[in-house]
């Protein structure tokens, strides 16, 4: 009969521990330990801390503007504990900073950034991660090569996971990553948090299509949609992403439910358009709530462990604030020097001579020189 | 030593990149099986493989993207975009990635990429087939320009390109891709970046020029009366461009004629003029005259050669000039 079904599909969601810290033991089963969990409680914690004292570096006047990350916590450590620290690639946006720490991106890194400060962005050899990426939905493009120069090298253990928000899925670079990396079949995972917001824009008005990861359909990726704010089902999913990856399986696709709690950055006012009625109710979703509720359960933690680990927060923090704020200002030639990795004469002329001369050339050149006006600018 | 086209120039020196590298790999459209659609990868596919010589999707941001992804990663990515008219899609990820990456990263993560481009009209193609573009890119810092327009030139800057680690932008003038062959050394050489060189001496006017322009000033001087004496300068590298070669010709000359494909107004001559302002002030004989395109879209072939600067008016341009 020629009128029949040729392509059928579901999206299944996925979440192991629920909003009041119950885990689903049979879904559990193989994902984090105890152990585990308060390893990535803690850095939740520490990474919530900088957070908090970052707004505040901003309000001061002492850093520029800042995304913070708060509510979308789980996300980064579950996936980071899932992705091979040292191995694998992490490509990321803006909201994973928790992932970058346990990748081996020293904290205050991320503060220098912000800063205004591109040391910040100078990644230590033996981490595989780029830098923060400010333009939406561009990067994943990169993470779709760095994947498939594993597949072409042969390194079989290696893969890639790129971060993105609801929002970067408009972007045509979107659509074109996941095209290249699932018709290379490379081992890349693309994680989209959905946070609901972009800036101002809801995610029922970026797009009509009701769940985010029904896109992967159409480049026939396997995809899943998680509780976001669920380290277990957010590491379940990484892992088994990852596994796939490396085991030859190609690209996978998560897109994980969450929500920003804070405002877009530190330059946006999120009550100019959204309720507070609804920050209210993710507010009682938080990870770091469920993931406290839950180890209080097993008898692992309690209000004392709890308290030692503020306090280590606020020390690790106020010490990732010092190295912020002491590192010595950047010198005029830093914004020269890596322009290239040779500069042309033009260039050295024009660095070396920017603060004696108005054309930034060299004073010295014949016609210059010979006009008295000219050579003594 | 054999004697090669701009075409067979490019396609030898990819051949053997592909050959003394395993990281080389270049990607594109219809580069594979197809050869590219002006053949310049012809045989390379067969030669090395599918996984090294790549037909990609037709998505030229993608392209340029992957290839950025690849050389993070520390592959030397070849990306072809099929027109210079195409560049536009993959413009950000040239402009706003590529380009930025070192510098942002203070050279911890670097982007070893060369980006062949076919560039420039004459070739009577349809729209969007004819544009030159080079000082967009120029204007772009962090990227390298090139435009050869020899095969000789094209061999030796294309593997310098390749072996360069910052990324590099190699146009190709289509126009010239099979006009002429010329011996080209069988074995791997560079011709430095920055570099241009003189194609004819001459004391009494310097034309600067690129691409396929040059054989365009070529005739035009040729046309001119015996007792006039051009210093013809094929600039080769437009960014970084060598205004050492330029200023010493100008300085010798006293007037300065600069030719390019591309629209007028900001263009490389623009440039290239304001230099010659700055070095060469008490030498000149005669305002700095520039025969380029116009400010207009090009138009489509049936004009293309009245929007090119041929010979004609090149030659009129240098006229101009010397009767200031």
């Amino acid at each position: 009969m020629p009128h029949r079904t040729v392509y059928e599909a579901k999206i299944e969601f996925l979440q192991i521990l629920d909003e009041d810290g119950n885990l689903d033991k049979k879904l559990a089963k193989d994902t984090l330990s105890v152990d585990d969990v308060i390893h990535l409680y803690e850095q939740m914690r520490i990474c919530r801390e900088l957070d908090e004292i970052a707004f505040k570096l901003q309000r001061s006047g002492r850093m520029g503007t800042y995304p913070q990350n708060k509510g979308q916590e789980a996300n980064a450590v579950g996936s980071g504990l899932a992705m091979k620290k040292g191995t694998d690639w992490l490509v990321p946006s803006y909201r994973e900073n928790a992932a970058l720490f346990m990748h081996g991106l020293p904290m205050h890194y991320i503060l220098t950034y912000w800063m205004g400060d591109e040391r910040g962005s100078k990644i230590p050899e033996g981490v595989n991660i780029t830098p923060l990426s400010v333009p939406i939905g561009t990067h994943m493009l990169h993470a779709a090569g760095i994947a498939w120069a594993a597949k072409v090298r042969g390194e079989k253990d290696k893969a890639v996971i790129t971060y993105f928000g609801d929002g970067a899925t408009s972007e045509g670079d979107f659509h074109g990553a996941m095209n290249f990396a699932s018709t290379m079949q490379v081992p890349c995972i693309f994680y989209c948090q959905n946070n609901q917001w972009a800036i101002s824009v809801p995610r029922e008005q970026q797009m009509n299509s009701r769940t985010v990861a029904q896109k992967a359909l159409a480049y026939d990726m396997p995809t899943i949609q998680v509780d976001g704010n669920d380290i277990f089902a957010v590491y379940k999913a990484v892992s088994d992403a990852r596994k796939r990856a490396i085991e030859g399986g190609g690209p996978s696709f998560i897109e994980a439910v969450t929500y920003r709690l804070a405002d877009h950055t530190t330059a946006d006012d999120a009550r100019r358009y959204r309720d507070q009625n609804e920050v209210d109710a993710w507010l009682d979703k938080d990870p770091l709530i469920r993931t406290r509720k839950y180890l209080e359960s097993q008898n692992a933690w309690d209000d004392t462990k709890q308290q030692e680990l503020e306090d280590r927060a606020k020390r690790i923090v106020k010490e990732v604030v010092d190295a912020a704020i002491s590192i010595e200002a950047p010198t005029t030639d830093e914004f020269f020097d890596d322009m290239y990795k040779t500069l042309d004469p033009s260039l050295v002329r024009q660095r070396d001579t920017m603060r004696t001369s108005s054309l930034g050339q060299n004073p010295e050149q014949a016609g210059l020189k010979a006009n008295p006006a000219g050579a003594s600018r | 030593m054999a004697e090669q086209t701009l075409v067979g120039a490019i396609n030898q020196a990819l051949d053997q990149a592909l050959a003394s590298d395993p990281d080389v790999i270049l990607l594109g459209e219809d580069v594979g099986l197809n050869g590219g659609v002006f053949r310049v990868t012809d045989g390379l596919q067969a030669k090395h493989g599918k996984d090294r010589v790549v037909d990609t999707p037709l998505d030229e941001s993608g392209i340029m993207g992957t290839a950025i992804g690849l050389a993070i990663a520390g592959m030397k990515s070849i990306p072809e975009i099929q027109f210079e008219g195409f560049m536009g899609p993959a413009y950000d990820q040239l402009v706003n990635h590529a380009a930025r990456m070192r510098t942002r990263t203070r050279s911890a993560v670097t982007v070893p990429m060369t980006v062949r481009v076919p560039v420039g009209g004459g070739i009577h193609a349809p729209e969007l087939h004819s544009d030159s573009p080079e000082a967009i890119y120029a204007h772009s810092p962090g990227l390298k320009v090139l435009m050869p327009s020899t095969p000789y030139d094209a061999k030796g800057l294309l593997t310098a390109a390749i072996n360069d680690p910052d990324p590099v932008l190699f146009f190709e003038p289509k126009r010239v891709y099979r006009t002429f062959k010329e011996e080209v050394p069988e074995e791997t050489y560079e011709i430095e970046i920055g570099k241009g060189k003189i194609v004819s001496d001459g004391d009494d006017l310097t034309v600067v020029t690129w691409g396929a322009s040059v054989f365009q000033a070529l005739e035009a001087i040729d046309n001119l009366p015996e007792d006039v004496s051009v210093e013809l300068i094929d600039l080769r590298s437009i960014y970084p461009f060598d205004m050492d070669i330029i200023a010493e010709s100008v300085n010798k000359t006293g007037r300065c004629v600069v030719v390019h494909e591309a629209p007028l107004t900001c263009g490389m001559g623009a440039e290239i003029a304001a230099r010659v302002m700055e070095e060469c002030f008490l030498s000149l004989e005669a305002p700095v005259q520039r025969v380029t395109g116009f400010d207009t879209i090009m138009p489509y072939y049936k004009l293309e050669n009245e929007y090119l600067p041929e010979a004609p008016r090149i030659k009129k341009g240098i006229e101009e000039c010397l009767a200031y």
